[in-house]
């Protein structure tokens, strides 16, 4: 059974892209684009990872972190941040709430699939 | 019935009695014992001295004649010791410290220790104190004739004799007495005590009788105080409607100056001080006085009015009264009141001007005289001695001759009161020079002689005047029937009467002249350092001028000027302190500049400051002022003033400066923080379209098995992607610009609604393919803004095309209307679609107030701020309605241009 991925973000083209490379790379990838639907996708199809992107619009991506990590049931799943910003500081909360990895866009496809890859790994083995 | 001997002898009797006191006082004085003459009680009494028989017989008089006028010699006096102490205190504190020997000496002093001023005072003084004396010698003349002629008729009848030969005598016996006690000691500055214990007895006596014939009045003739009243008709206590009015308060003041300005006041209260606490003392007690002295005056004028005959001279009511009622013995001591009130202001008043004219004329006149020989030890002290014994005998002559002028011609107030103008002409020079740093010695002379003059034209030269005379036609209508030249009418002044008029015309013009010219006159280095010296009495700590003047002595010489004036046993004295104890005459070491000052420091309380200086620079030589140090003494005072105002300035300024730092550097922050913001969306903004094209570029170049389709696809997002960032680079720019200025703006007067109408027609074709029914509601017509056309077409477009755009409805409707509302146009563009979630930051840059949009139909989130900007350089608004309906209503609102 292929690892299923979900995408949180709200640009177009960027979910199409993505989609297309952890496709090819033998993952089943889904996508929302609204903050606040992020949490109940997560609950409903409990993916191998999140990506998430930190502006998102009604519910940034540091909300969706930290009420996935106050979570039991959904805390453990490995979460993936993208942001367009690129501030340190940025990187630095986002640490502290408990993230996986950090990218900053853009980014190589190459990049990305070992970052989902060592996660999705690391969490299977 | 008196006889005339009696009289006389009694007079005697008490001239006696006054010679013993001052004797017994001297000796005592000499002794050391003279704690008791140096109490602030004798010298609150020797200030009594203001109180003459002008007072002590006039106050009756005036009372009589013009009601509550009387009061006013009492008061002014009394507001000055209460409320001006700080002025009296000053002055008090100068006497001391500058050894000052007279009013005339205090003001050359100040004023550079010129001898010009010196002369000129002490001429001012002589002349208005001579018809004071006149004044005492009539006083006492009458008072003399009134009380041993009692018959009916003496008493009732007779203002003065024809014979003032009695006058003659009482002058020559005062001239003695003063002569004896006053000029026992040469140093003006070592006080006197003989003569003040005199005349604080005098106080004490003239209090005594005023007061005993006031009780004897009230309880004695009217039989109580109620009834005293009861004598006094209606009328009388309403007539004297000029109560309070111009010439009441010009007497106030006049009477308030003097207390100051007269040279025996001068002289009690400023020179014969040897204590400066004693103010404190006499500050209430001099008033008491006054108020005791003055607090029978309106009984004995009223009961004597009442009760003698109609035509009695009022000025007599204090000896006519109880002679009326046979008390011989009050009625003699109401004389001896009276005679020892003119004894003690002409004794005092001829000390301070012998020692005005000996010190300030007859002196420096010498010293001038080729012929006249001083070179023996102690010549000078005999020529002062000499010359003020001959002083005071000519001044009691003058008197007594301008008492025999004009003896029939007035009462006793209106004589003193012409003294009273005259001394007042010191008031601005002397005033003016202790506080005012500034005032010069030429605007002193020159107010002094423009007032001086004014004063001998109307004032005293028509107190001359008698009846039918020349003089009497000269006043009446002028100099060669010059009216507006007319002594009492000067230049048209008219309406007044002679006192208040002269008074405004000689104090004015006085203080004017001295102010103005001062103002233009550069003070000499000595008077800049004596003016400081003044004027800061009790901020310099005894500044000796040592450190400022710099000059070089010959000890010989010094030596000998000092022997010529104070004589062998004070020079040798003075000058052991040079030597510390030992004399050895023919090797004194050389002076220093500081005890060359001190040596003309104590010259200068033998024969005043000008005179003093002016022996003194005759032995020393190399005078020079040290500039330097006169700047730094002068500027002292005034520096540390202007240095605190600096200070206080410059941290106010300060302050504010930092207030102001403080607001920038927040706004500063603020915008730095702003920046910081719109760099990370810019950031951002830009960051987003790289990421995919980047992304799609990274496939297309690395994905082998991508199908034609895909290819196609992904070139076209990359593609696309480009455009919107080279959009956003463009508004990034344009938003840049429009935020720095108005720059790109064209402002005109033009028609709105066809640019509405053009702006409409351009996206008809978007409206179309979108299948939003684009309508015009309300339109104005005929209006002219003040806009820039292509950039509110711009606006519209844009607005009108987001309307579009984001339109969700299922029927969507677009709709531009425009009013005209409150002097301005609006534009409404509404449409029926989602509306804005986030209405507050719709405007914001980067802020896309709809949360979904389809791909490819995003804008950079610039374009409504860009929209705002703009309209908001065109001076209007751009702004996002509060409606109740679905949708989203913009509205531009522009100022209607002027027709």
């Amino acid at each position: 059974m292929t690892k299923h991925i979900l995408i949180a973000e709200d640009e177009p083209y960027i979910v199409e892209s993505l989609g297309f490379v952890l496709t090819h790379a033998g993952y089943t990838v889904s996508a929302v684009r609204d903050g606040q639907a992020v949490f109940s996708a997560v609950s409903e199809q409990l993916p191998a990872l999140l990506i998430l992107d930190l502006m998102l619009p009604n519910k940034n991506g540091f909300e969706v972190l930290k009420q996935l990590r106050s979570d039991s049931q959904l805390k453990y799943i490995p979460v993936m941040m993208l942001t367009a910003k690129g501030q340190e500081q940025d990187k630095n909360t986002a640490e502290q709430l408990g993230v996986d990895a950090f990218m900053t866009k853009p980014f190589s496809n190459r990049e990305v699939v070992d970052c989902v890859h060592a996660l999705v790994s690391l969490d299977s083995s | 019935m008196l006889s005339t001997n009696f009289v006389l002898l009694t007079a005697f009797a008490y001239v006696i009695v006054l010679f013993l006191l001052a004797f017994i006082s001297d000796s005592m004085s000499r002794r050391g014992k003279d704690t008791l003459l140096r109490s602030p009680l004798i010298y609150t009494l020797s200030i009594s001295v203001y109180c003459t028989s002008w007072t002590f017989y006039g106050a009756v008089g005036s009372a009589a004649r013009n009601g509550l006028e009387f009061a006013t010699i009492y008061l002014g006096p009394t507001l000055v010791f209460i409320g001006w102490w700080f002025l009296l205190r000053k002055l008090v504190r100068i006497g001391h410290e500058h050894r000052i020997t007279s009013i005339a000496d205090l003001i050359s002093s100040r004023f550079g220790k010129s001898t010009t001023l010196a002369v000129l005072v002490t001429c001012i003084a002589v002349i208005g104190t001579t018809p004071y004396i006149a004044l005492q010698l009539k006083a006492v003349t009458t008072s003399f004739e009134v009380v041993s002629n009692a018959t009916q008729t003496g008493i009732l009848g007779v203002t003065l004799g024809e014979d003032t030969r009695a006058g003659f005598w009482v002058a020559v016996a005062m001239a003695v007495f003063t002569i004896l006690f006053g000029t026992r000691n040469l140093d003006a500055n070592e006080h006197n005590p003989g003569v003040v214990a005199a005349i604080a007895f005098e106080a004490l006596v003239k209090l005594l009788a005023i007061i005993s014939v006031g009780l004897f009045v009230v309880f004695g003739i009217a039989g109580g105080i109620d009834q005293v009243f009861e004598y006094v008709p209606a009328e009388t206590l309403l007539q004297h409607s000029d109560n309070f009015g111009t010439r009441w308060i010009n007497l106030l003041f006049l009477s308030g100056i003097a207390i100051i300005c007269l040279p025996r006041q001068f002289q009690i209260t400023v020179v014969e001080n040897s204590n400066e606490k004693h103010l404190r003392t006499a500050s209430w007690a001099f008033p008491l006085y006054l108020f005791l002295m003055s607090l029978f005056v309106l009984p004995i004028a009223i009961v004597g009015l009442a009760v003698l005959p109609a035509g009695s001279n009022p000025d007599m009511f204090v000896l006519t009264l109880p002679m009326w009622a046979d008390q011989e013995a009050l009625a003699l001591l109401a004389f001896i009141g009276g005679f020892s009130s003119a004894t003690s202001m002409v004794i005092v008043a001829s000390i301070a001007l012998s020692v005005m004219i000996s010190n300030h004329i007859v002196v420096p006149l010498a010293l001038r005289l080729p012929w006249v020989q001083l070179d023996e030890s102690g010549d000078i002290k005999q020529l002062l001695l000499i010359s003020r014994r001959i002083s005071i005998g000519l001044i009691l002559l003058f008197g007594y001759l301008y008492f025999s002028f004009s003896a029939r011609s007035d009462a006793l107030a209106s004589i003193g009161l012409i003294a009273f103008v005259g001394v007042a002409q010191f008031s601005p020079a002397l005033i003016g020079g202790i506080f005012w740093r500034n005032a010069a010695a030429r605007g002193a002379v020159a107010g002094l002689s423009v007032g001086f003059i004014l004063w001998m034209y109307t004032l005293f030269l028509p107190s001359l005047a008698i009846d039918g005379g020349y003089l009497s036609s000269f006043v009446a209508h002028g100099p060669w029937g010059l009216k507006w030249l007319r002594p009492q009418a000067l230049f048209g002044l008219e309406g007044l009467d002679p006192l208040t008029h002269a008074t405004f015309w000689c104090l004015e013009l006085n203080t004017i002249v001295f102010v103005v010219v001062s103002m233009w006159t550069k003070q000499s280095p000595l008077e800049k350092l004596q003016s400081a010296l003044f004027v800061d009495v009790f901020r310099n700590k005894r500044h000796s001028g040592a450190q400022i003047l710099q000059r070089r002595a010959a000890t010989k010489d010094l030596f000998r000027l000092t022997q010529r004036i104070l004589g062998p046993k004070e020079t040798h004295k003075l000058f052991a302190e040079l030597t510390g104890g030992t004399i050895a005459l023919n090797d004194l070491p050389p002076p220093d500049p500081r005890f060359i000052d001190h040596v003309e420091r104590r010259l200068t309380g033998n024969i005043g400051a000008a005179t003093a200086r002016a022996l003194v620079s005759q032995v020393a030589t190399g005078e020079s002022i040290s500039l330097d140090e006169i700047i730094s003494l002068v500027d002292e005072t005034q520096q540390v003033v202007e240095y605190s105002q600096r200070l206080e300035q410059q941290s106010n300024q300060l302050k504010l400066t930092a207030e102001k730092l403080r607001k920038a550097n927040l706004k500063l922050q603020e915008l730095d923080s702003q920046k910081d913001e719109f760099l990370s969306q810019v950031s951002h903004e830009v960051r987003t379209p790289m990421t995919s094209i980047r992304s799609f570029a990274e496939i297309l170049q690395n994905t082998d098995e991508l199908s034609p389709e895909q290819q196609q696809r992904f070139v076209k997002i990359i593609h696309e992607e480009s455009l919107r960032l080279t959009r956003l680079l463009d508004e990034i720019l344009e938003i840049s610009r429009l935020e720095q200025s108005q720059l790109g703006i064209n402002l005109q007067k033009i028609d709105p609604e066809p640019v509405i109408d053009r702006a409409i027609d351009s996206c008809r074709g978007l409206a179309q393919t979108s299948n939003v029914d684009l309508t015009s509601g309300h339109r104005e017509q005929s209006l002219f803004v003040q806009s820039d056309g292509d950039r509110l077409h711009q606006v519209i477009i844009n607005l009108i095309t987001n309307a579009v755009k984001y339109n969700t409805s299922n029927d969507p409707v677009v709709r531009i209307e425009s009013f005209i509302r409150d002097e301005h146009f609006e534009i409404l563009i509404s449409d029926n679609g989602p509306g804005i979630s986030d209405a507050d930051r719709v405007f914001d840059k980067f802020s896309r107030g709809r949360s979904e949009y389809p791909a490819g139909t995003v804008g950079t989130g610039l374009g409504l701020a860009i929209s705002r900007q703009l309209i908001i350089n065109m001076n209007g608004n751009l702004d996002l309605v509060d409606t109740d309906m679905n949708g989203a209503q913009f509205r531009i609102t522009l100022p209607l241009a002027k027709h």
